[in-house]
């Protein structure tokens, strides 16, 4: 066993250089003013301070706000294919993964550019809406819009580890349930969705952390006044150049995505512990 | 006159093109220990998903009190199963899991917690109502799926080789707690294994399958006895079995000798097969006996000695407390009620 612990040692080169020290790096820009210049370096809490101005908050809370409506548009749309697709046989269910992940292998700024073309005035969802006589309707640089993008961009997010959780359970337990009397809807209430909850929450994480720190589809979807906590990062380090002021914005949403996911795996836990007392 | 309560008729069932039950007739009574028994993908397992309702038969009957019910739903039957692998809810706890049935009945509370402590109480885990399964021994998980299954007080109790995970001796133990459980309550068991020593000690019926056919149905002295076929003898227990031709009843013919037996109804000169299972034989000198031969090889097998004995034509199997050494000359006999005659099997 001894001599397999060395093989431990790249890794550990690897994630001090790449991880360790950029995280390092942004905690003394957050806690710095300056910039990249190392004369006058000065340690402040003032980039925190100013996180609590309420043009920030805001923007913070919008974050929030689209994460949790695109995290439970996902579910509700996921779940029920996740839980389709494990139905099919084992063949059906190989293609029909591989079409939910075919998007993820085209470049996002691709599909968003595409979500545009059909959601613009004169886009296709308008002409449909025309055709079938509903009259036009606005959509770009909206909320709809915006959601409808990250939806269609992290659904597969949601839709692989909940069909993972189905398909990996033991049948016998469906077949239990079933044999104490429990008919399909009590199967699915009672065994199949606690058995695959370790999913969703994982389904959930994931696709929360995306949303809420996407920029790119706010950007384009959003339009250029649209600040999500992503566009205002960004907008600190490219446009505005205050380095130290987006390092503590990152810092504040890394430390918010932690306590998100601790309350989720508490949720998790205390479920599996039996709430039916 | 005892009452069925699941009645098999010409049942068979085909999954694609192989068919691995052909045409079963099966009469299960009330209150009745019985025990399907065969090697593994024999079909024992698929009568018993039938009954349970989780497979619907390709052709044939299924009565359940006299009335037809292979298209019933498995959650509208008055039965229950305990898993090969118990399939207990791995997020519930012990005493959740016994009240799942009930719970799903809307059974009052208090009526919930009177019977699953009494059902706790019966398989030996008072104390354990709030442990999570995870953390209970294969013996204790074994007991909480017993219970889950009888708090629901089914008519008939399906067990798929539920023993099939334990070691030797916790083995030992369920059987017999599994025979007094069985008393206590009063209902139908219908278990499955392909041990043939679990089946012999457990059962009032012991069915012998093969190849989606029953070979035999009987006690389990009946079957160890009286084996109908080759196959019933050979699976059950050890014997010697020789091919044979029945002169007229009571007298039988192999290697060219004839020995008296208490067989009767075979036409005269059939051509049969006979056993002798290995403690049945004598060893006696030579000059003693018809059979004669050399001892070969001498095992200790705790309680007696497995001696084979070569003579000019096979090989006897014998069981025996004596020790004898290889390569001595001895005689074999046996009584005539020893000498069992079966009709020969088709292959």
């Amino acid at each position: 066993m001894k001599q397999f612990k060395k093989l431990v040692v790249p890794y550990i080169i690897w994630s001090a250089v790449f991880v360790v020290f950029p995280l390092v790096l942004i905690f003394l820009y957050a806690v710095t003013t300056g910039g990249n210049s190392l004369v006058n370096i000065k340690f402040t809490w003032d980039s925190f301070q100013k996180m609590a101005e309420p043009i920030y908050v805001s923007v913070f809370l919008r974050s929030l706000k689209l994460g949790v409506i695109t995290t439970i548009i996902c579910l509700g749309l996921g779940y029920p294919l996740a839980y389709m697709i494990s139905k099919c046989r084992e063949q059906v269910q190989v293609i029909l993964i591989l079409f939910i992940t075919i998007p993820m292998w085209i470049n996002t700024l691709l599909r968003t550019y595409a979500w545009i073309s059909i959601l613009q005035d004169n886009g296709l969802l308008n002409s449909l809406l025309e055709w079938l006589g509903f009259g036009k309707l606005h959509f770009m640089y909206t909320d709809v819009a915006v959601v409808m993008g990250l939806v269609c961009d992290l659904l597969p997010f949601m839709i692989i580890p909940i069909h993972t959780v189905l398909t990996k359970m033991d049948h016998s337990l469906i077949e239990a349930a079933q044999d104490l009397g429990a008919d399909k809807w009590q199967v699915f209430g009672k065994v199949i969705f606690k058995m695959s909850i370790p999913g969703v929450l994982n389904g959930v994480t994931m696709v929360f952390l995306l949303a809420i720190s996407a920029f790119v589809i706010p950007k384009l979807l959003g339009g250029a006044q649209y600040f999500l906590i992503g566009n205002l990062i960004e907008d600190q380090f490219l446009n505005v150049g205050n380095w130290n002021f987006g390092s503590a914005i990152s810092i504040i949403l890394a430390l918010a995505i932690l306590l998100i996911i601790n309350l989720m795996r508490k949720v998790d836990s205390d479920g599996a512990g039996g709430d039916e007392e | 006159m005892r009452n069925k309560i699941v009645e098999l008729k010409n049942v068979t069932k085909n999954f694609g093109n192989q068919q691995v039950l052909k045409g079963i007739d099966l009469n299960i009574y009330e209150n009745e220990f019985l025990t399907l028994l065969g090697p593994s993908g024999c079909g024992k397992t698929t009568i018993l998903r039938i009954i349970a309702g989780f497979e619907e038969p390709s052709g044939g009957q299924v009565l359940f009190n006299g009335i037809e019910f292979s298209k019933v739903p498995p959650y509208k039957r008055e039965v229950n199963t305990v898993f090969q692998k118990y399939a207990l809810f791995p997020f519930l706890n012990v005493e959740e899991n016994v009240a799942f049935g009930l719970n799903l009945k809307k059974t009052e509370k208090g009526v919930v917690g009177e019977k699953v402590s009494r059902m706790l109480k019966l398989v030996g885990l008072e104390g354990f109502e709030k442990r999570d399964v995870d953390r209970l021994s294969g013996g204790q998980q074994q007991r909480v799926a017993i219970a889950r299954a009888l708090v629901n007080e089914p008519k008939v109790l399906l067990l798929d080789e539920p023993l099939g995970a334990l070691d030797a001796k916790l083995r030992k133990e369920m059987q017999v707690e599994l025979k007094k459980i069985q008393k206590e309550v009063g209902i139908t068991f219908i278990f499955v294994t392909h041990d043939q020593e679990e089946a012999l000690s457990m059962s009032d019926t012991v069915v012998v399958m093969n190849q989606g056919t029953i070979q035999q149905i009987g006690t389990p002295v009946d079957i160890y006895n009286e084996p109908e076929n080759r196959f019933v003898a050979d699976f059950i227990g050890e014997s010697n079995i020789i091919d044979g031709q029945m002169l007229r009843d009571c007298l039988v013919r192999f290697d060219g000798m004839d020995f008296e037996c208490v067989d009767k109804g075979f036409k005269d000169n059939e051509e049969v097969e006979v056993v002798l299972r290995p403690e049945d034989l004598v060893i006696v000198k030579p000059q003693e006996a018809q059979i004669r031969g050399r001892v070969t090889s001498v095992v200790f097998k705790g309680v007696h000695y497995e001696i084979l004995i070569e003579t000019e034509t096979r090989e006897y199997k014998v069981h025996t407390t004596q020790f004898f050494e290889t390569g001595l000359s001895v005689g074999i006999i046996f009584d005539k009620d020893d000498v069992h005659v079966m009709y020969k099997m088709d292959y």
